[in-house]
């Protein structure tokens, strides 16, 4: 076990590096984001030098990126356009983000893993039917449009909810926002854990387990589910990542100051401090839950630990 | 570079002193139905400011809009006419229009109790003109003796840290020296760069720009940066427009739309920026709670006068063909819902006829007519490679929409469905870039602004060789000589007069064509009264009453 997560750790370098040098030029790549900076005119010259110089724009890619990854290691993102210090931006935005992409987690794990159970064991009856039609409608409409949908009906209409967020965000706050957000991976873990379930009710040890006289829920639990989450958290794994990095549409509509919000702002403004900073905590945030997904497989199925 | 864009404030006085008597009638306030709640606090919408909160650094809506709430500088330019009136100026005093001797005010201090004195005012304008301080607004000192020393052209070390133009007389009294004669200056100074600054500024710039202490009617009561604002009424406000409400919550809104929806929903009391997508819903929503009032911003669109295609034998006369192409009217109508009003001079209407704004100077050019826009574009040699591309930036407002209306326009007029197309730019940064490269190929979007209300602001930065927001480039040796006139001129009208004659030279060359000029737009729910756009199309929060 150790081995493998040493191996596994490994691995992650690479892709840590070149996932940040990419984002790193792709920002550079839009130009000099000081001419933005002064709105329609044009910045006096000696100003526009003399930040470009304090933002390190001047060196050439290279230089800036090693100077770049050189800060982040002792913990130094630099510092966003507005004077604040990225790190400072991260620690308003990610809380918030990390409260939403829970929200959004639990509703996959407990609506969408009931679900899944529910119609597995029930196919081709009614329920599995309706979950069916329901969930590839939900797939197939647009998060904007549920967003908005929601946000209309529940905020204006009936005034139900706040229709937007308020910057303390919330749990409480965050439920329709997260079920918006959770939404269609939430459909697709529906579809997933069914699937899974209904292959593997006709499996040889589901068979033995009745045959020795198991209770039903005993032999669900421990035998049928167990067997049947492996591809059900590869995907709510990898979702983590997703969700975090995706929340921008959701964060926009019910203006939630979170991740989503600081990246489209630092797009804008093309803050290449603020960009790549940002990323970096999302590449890592990505690296680590793929890894916990795959201990989590040796968890549950300890086959994949000697392989 | 910045030599020749010499007097861009010089400018005439008569402008807003005449403008004042046009308008002053129109004084009383409308809906004053309740007397309201003083120590009531509402919410209003507000957006990122782009830098950080300091006087000579903001230089864009929403900065300024807190800046304006909670500073009081020298002049102050009237929410409802823009005449420079004396705020914290006891008086200002020049006998050669060079040299000025200033006097502040008794009894004004900042809201941590220290006294508002001419040390206040030197201080801050000696920071914002130092080159070390990267204040985006610098250039507003740059006719204070010794700009060039605090903040050199080329870049290179600095040898002063002071402008030597400002002396400190005694506590309440101060001078300015200028490089030229400048009679206008003392109207420049309610610009929200010309602010005080308290000591702490100085002391500790950390803790300041965390939470800003100023001296005007608002003071901060907590900020967290990039979510809410929040000001209360300050009570030893010693100035007489005192807020008529208990404070304001600023609240950052991504969305426009979301903030609409938000009002809607009974959750936030103003929304100072009608998203475009629910114009057309707006009167039914509010009734007369929708505002749209004319504000100091006109659209153009301009030419790359460095590219040879846009600047030989000629040119003018397609460009001239390009405007009549244009159907302004149906696309303010339709895009728009009349949210701009078609443009026919370079300016805008809140000038006021008096303070240089003259309907109807951009003549037959700037009226639809199909005929004569192919007669004019095939006598000009036509479209320079058959086709114009009009370059915008496609992440804010609603670029796409018009420009694809006016292509449509173009196209329809020249019954050639290739004749216009639009050229978008991912982002603001991206397009100021090009623009900055000179990069563009025919013509682009371009707006502005008025910094203070004067027809030398419309006409000068933009079109003086030069200029600081001279984007196109364009010189005429003719135009340049009519605005030093005018600035030099001390009369008032002939200023304002010598300045529309500059303005003809702009027509006759077509230099940029006149679109629209912006309304600025707000919405409020029941529980506000009195509320108003200044002609910066920002909301008078002091004068709003809540309840």
């Amino acid at each position: 076990m150790g081995r493998y997560v040493a191996r596994r750790l490994l691995q992650m370098i690479p892709v840590f590096v070149g996932a940040t040098l990419l984002i790193f030029l792709m920002v550079n790549v839009m130009g000099d984001p000081i001419a933005g900076l002064c709105g329609d005119r044009e910045c006096d010259p000696a100003t526009a030098a003399q930040l470009r110089r304090e933002f390190g724009l001047d060196k050439p890619v290279g230089q800036q990126y090693l100077t770049y990854m050189g800060n982040v290691f002792t913990g130094d993102f630099g510092t966003a356009f507005n004077g604040q210090e990225v790190t400072e931006l991260m620690a308003s935005a990610f809380p918030v983000t990390i409260r939403l992409t829970i929200v959004a987690i639990l509703f996959e794990i407990v609506i969408g893993i009931t679900l899944g159970v529910v119609t597995g064991l029930r196919r081709g009856r009614p329920v599995d039917t309706g979950a069916l039609v329901i969930t590839l409608v939900v797939i197939s409409v647009p998060t904007f449009v549920t967003g908005l949908l929601l946000q209309l009906l529940l905020g204006v209409e009936w005034g139900w909810i706040s229709p937007s967020v308020s910057s303390d965000a919330t749990f409480d706050e965050l439920i329709v926002p997260g079920l918006v957000l959770a939404s269609v991976s939430l459909a697709y873990v529906t579809r997933l854990t069914r699937t899974s379930i209904a292959e593997n009710t006709r499996a040889d040890y589901v068979r033995t387990a009745v045959a020795k006289g198991l209770p039903r829920h005993r032999v669900i639990r421990k035998h049928l589910l167990r067997n049947s989450l492996i591809p059900v958290v590869t995907f709510i794994g990898t979702d983590i990542g997703a969700l975090m990095g995706g929340a921008i549409v959701t964060e926009r509509i019910f203006n939630i100051h979170g991740v989503g919000y600081q990246l489209y702002q630092g797009i804008l403004r093309q803050n290449t401090q603020t960009v790549v900073g940002f990323v970096t905590v999302l590449v890592l945030v990505f690296l680590i839950a793929n890894l916990l997904v795959d201990l989590l497989y040796a968890v549950l199925d300890p086959r994949i630990r000697y392989a | 570079m910045r030599g020749a864009t010499h007097a861009r404030w010089i400018a005439c006085a008569a402008a807003m002193a005449l403008a004042a008597t046009a308008c002053g009638g129109g004084d009383d306030s409308d809906g004053g139905s309740g007397s309201g709640d003083a120590g009531a606090v509402l919410s209003s919408s507000w957006g990122d400011p782009q830098n950080p909160l300091e006087p000579a650094n903001t230089n864009e809506v929403q900065g300024g809009k807190v800046l304006d709430m909670i500073f009081r500088g020298l002049k102050r330019y009237d929410p409802k006419t823009g005449e420079a009136k004396d705020m914290l100026a006891e008086d200002i005093e020049t006998t050669d229009s060079q040299n000025f001797t200033i006097t502040v005010k008794d009894g004004w201090t900042f809201q941590n109790g220290e006294k508002v004195t001419a040390k206040s005012f030197v201080d801050a304008w000696n920071y914002g003109a130092s080159l070390k301080n990267n204040q985006k607004n610098a250039y507003f000192f740059e006719y204070i003796e010794g700009y060039d020393k605090t903040h050199p052209d080329d870049g290179s070390k600095q040898t002063a840290d002071t402008l030597s133009g400002l002396k400190v007389v005694d506590e309440n009294t101060f001078t300015v020296k200028l490089t030229q004669k400048f009679s206008t200056f003392p109207d420049t100074l309610g610009y929200n760069a010309f602010a005080p600054l308290p000591q702490s500024f100085f002391t500790d710039h950390d803790a300041w720009l965390a939470k800003p202490v100023g001296n005007g009617p608002y003071a901060v009561d907590s900020y967290t940066k990039g979510s809410q604002l929040s000001v209360r009424k300050w009570d030893d406000y010693p100035g007489e427009d005192k807020a008529q409400n208990g404070g304001v919550d600023l609240k950052v809104y991504t969305d426009n739309n979301t903030a609409y929806t938000d009002l809607m929903a009974g959750n936030l009391d103003l929304v100072d920026d009608v998203p475009a997508a629910q114009l057309k819903n707006v009167e039914a929503d509010l009734g007369d709670r929708y505002i749209n009032t004319p504000a100091g911003i006109i659209q153009t669109l301009s030419f790359p006068f460095y590219d040879e295609n846009w600047n030989k034998e000629g040119s003018d006369k397609v460009r001239e063909g390009l405007s009549r192409a244009i159907d302004r009217d149906q696309i303010t109508d339709t895009i728009f819902q009349k949210t701009r009003t078609p443009a026919t001079d370079w300016t805008s209407p809140v000038l006021g006829e008096e303070g240089g704004y003259k309907e109807g100077l951009c003549g037959d050019a700037c009226e639809y007519d199909a005929d004569a826009a192919k007669k004019l574009i095939q006598e000009g040699g036509g479209l320079p490679g058959g086709q114009v591309k009009i370059t915008y930036n496609a992440d804010t407002g609603s670029h796409k929409q018009w420009v694809d209306a006016v292509c449509n326009s173009i196209n329809n007029a020249l019954d050639n469905d290739k004749a216009c197309v639009g050229n978008p730019v991912g982002t603001f940064a991206d397009y100021r870039n090009q623009i900055t490269q000179r990069k563009m190929s025919g013509p682009f979007r371009a707006g502005w602004q008025m910094d203070y209300p004067l027809i030398q602001n419309f006409l000068q930065p933009l079109y003086y060789t030069n200029a600081s927001s001279n984007d196109g480039k364009w010189s005429n040796a003719e135009f340049d000589k009519l605005v030093d006139q005018a600035n030099a001129e001390s009369d008032t009208t002939k200023a304002v007069e010598t300045f529309q004659k500059a303005e003809e030279v702009v027509r006759d060359n077509m230099a940029a064509i006149p679109l629209w000029y912006q309304n600025g737009s707000a919405g409020y729910s029941a529980r506000l009264s009195d509320v108003a756009l200044n002609p910066f199309s920002v909301p008078v929060y002091d004068q709003i009453k809540v309840g």
